[in-house]
């Protein structure tokens, strides 16, 4: 049993009519379609496709930021979400489903109000004050630090999000999710958002992640990391995934046509 | 006579500011719920009170004013006796309904600017709606709606001097009262130092509150 199952997943996103349309049936568009996949503990997993393929979707419906339309999720075994069964799920019920996963923006989302370590520690002392979190405030505040370190960041602690780079920004952002110690961690093209010349601190990071077998899903664009870092990759195109295996074999050796196309197309810009 | 004037002056300008602080402590909050209810996913909620937006936004005060004072009267049922205190209660009333309704508005636009990303950070960190939006949404609202608050804020202070329509003693009728029973003209502009000095002081006093939300962004 892998850490994560992910079962004939599909989405539909209902779309606005055109105007002056006379067909009164909502439109829907297919983002989704037919989704397996697993993850075993400690694996990293590059999820690559062209814009618009639906890799930020599936992500999104890892987290419940999205609900799929139909399919399961499972974790440790325990199924999270089953379409069929989902209308009878509390609010409250999703909010301890989530924490199952981490998340990484791709524009970082930090609380700007508050500075990088409040940044990180601002939920688990939320989770500690309602019980769920055994930890005393010094212990988490500790913690904090410990993370921000560990992102490079002892000098940045009290800083507000302005007052950082986007590299930096994104490596509290990572900091955040880590503290809820999440079993698995899912980053949303990670580097997009960011110049150039910061990509390189942010994507250190998360191979010293992949190093100590941390488990994740990783969307991203940077072709040569994908293969690098994860022990394996997903392409998707068009809502579905067109082929999956070992990250190195995939993407030097990929066996679909699609695959080499969007490949292809890669090594011809970079 | 200066000193006749000014004490006159000073006691209409109490009700002037006794009208303009009590306009506020109900519209701040009155304009919340307007704004809630403005944005309901449920139609009956949402449509009745974006027409009663339409409705005080579209319309003058000046026109509220007369409408909820005269109106009940007209229909038969004098609501507002005849002793000042009803006057006074219906300009309350006009200006706390008409302020709210401009406040509501403001609180949405400063609702619908916060990235939607703001409210998935929290979601993802298990927070709930009621945490997300005391804890991280809250003072960034504050944040952006200190500006055009205090531009409403200030206006409503002269505002107040409509309410001299349906006979509330304030500022402008105690100058104005001035030109029959003793001749004078001058007390009527010198109301507009009065004004001058408390719309100077709201000024400062928000220039304050944007310098203490400056340390973020």
């Amino acid at each position: 049993m892998a850490l994560l199952e992910v079962r004939r997943l599909e989405k539909y996103f209902t779309v606005p009519k055109p105007v002056g349309s006379l067909d009164l049936r909502p439109r829907q568009i297919q983002v989704l379609r037919d989704i397996n996949f697993d993850l075993e503990k400690g694996e990293a997993i590059s999820v690559i496709g062209s814009s618009g393929s639906g890799k930020t979707t599936l992500l999104r419906c890892l987290n419940f930021l999205e609900t799929p339309t139909a399919g399961t999720i499972s974790v440790n075994g325990e199924t999270l979400f089953d379409a069929a069964k989902w209308k009878s799920v509390s609010e409250e019920q999703v909010r301890q489903k989530r924490l199952h996963f981490g998340m990484v923006f791709q524009s970082f989302n930090l609380f700007p109000q508050f500075t990088a370590l409040e940044n990180v520690t601002l939920a688990p002392l939320l989770a500690a004050k309602e019980g769920r979190n055994k930890a005393s405030e010094a212990e988490i505040r500790q913690r904090g630090e410990q993370l921000l370190e560990q992102m490079g960041l002892s000098d940045r602690m009290e800083n507000y999000p302005h007052q950082l780079s986007g590299g930096q920004q994104q490596r509290v952002a990572i900091a955040r999710a880590l503290a809820l110690e999440p079993d698995i961690l899912c980053f949303d093209e990670p580097t997009s958002a960011l110049d150039p010349e910061l990509t390189g601190e942010v994507l250190r990071v998360i191979r010293e992640l992949a190093v100590k077998n941390t488990t994740m899903i990783i969307v991203t664009h940077e072709m040569a990391f994908a293969r690098d870092v994860a022990d394996r990759v997903i392409f998707m195109d068009g809502g579905v995934i067109v082929e999956q295996g070992d990250a190195r074999e995939v993407i030097n050796h990929p066996r679909e046509e699609r695959t080499k196309h969007f490949l292809a197309g890669y090594s011809k810009q970079s | 006579m200066f000193i006749t004037v000014t004490q006159s002056l000073f006691f209409g300008f109490l009700a002037t500011l006794k009208l303009f602080s009590l306009t506020l402590v109900c519209a701040l909050p009155l304009g919340l719920f307007i704004c809630f209810g403005s944005m309901s996913r449920l139609a009956v909620i949402r449509l009745p009170i974006r027409l009663l937006i339409w409705i005080i936004r579209g319309t003058p005060l000046l026109l509220q004013l007369l409408i909820i004072y005269y109106g009940p009267g007209i229909m038969g049922h004098n609501v507002w006796g005849s002793e000042d205190t009803g006057r006074f209660l219906a300009a309350l009333i006009a200006f706390v309904i008409n302020y709210a309704c401009y406040f509501s508005e403001i609180y949405r636009g400063g609702i619908q600017s916060i990235p939607i990303g703001q409210y998935e950070a929290g979601k993802v960190l298990g927070m709930t709606n009621g945490q997300i939006f005391r804890r991280i949404i809250l003072l960034q609202l504050i944040k952006r709606i200190v500006p055009p608050i205090s531009n409403e804020v200030i206006t409503l202070v002269k505002d107040t001097s409509l309410a001299r329509v349906i006979a509330v003693y304030e500022i402008i009728w105690n100058g104005q009262s001035f030109i029959k029973s003793a001749g004078i003209v001058w007390p009527l502009f010198f109301t507009g130092v009065f004004y001058l000095v408390f719309s100077g002081l709201l000024t400062l006093l928000f220039r304050q509150i944007e310098q203490r939300l400056s340390y973020f962004r």
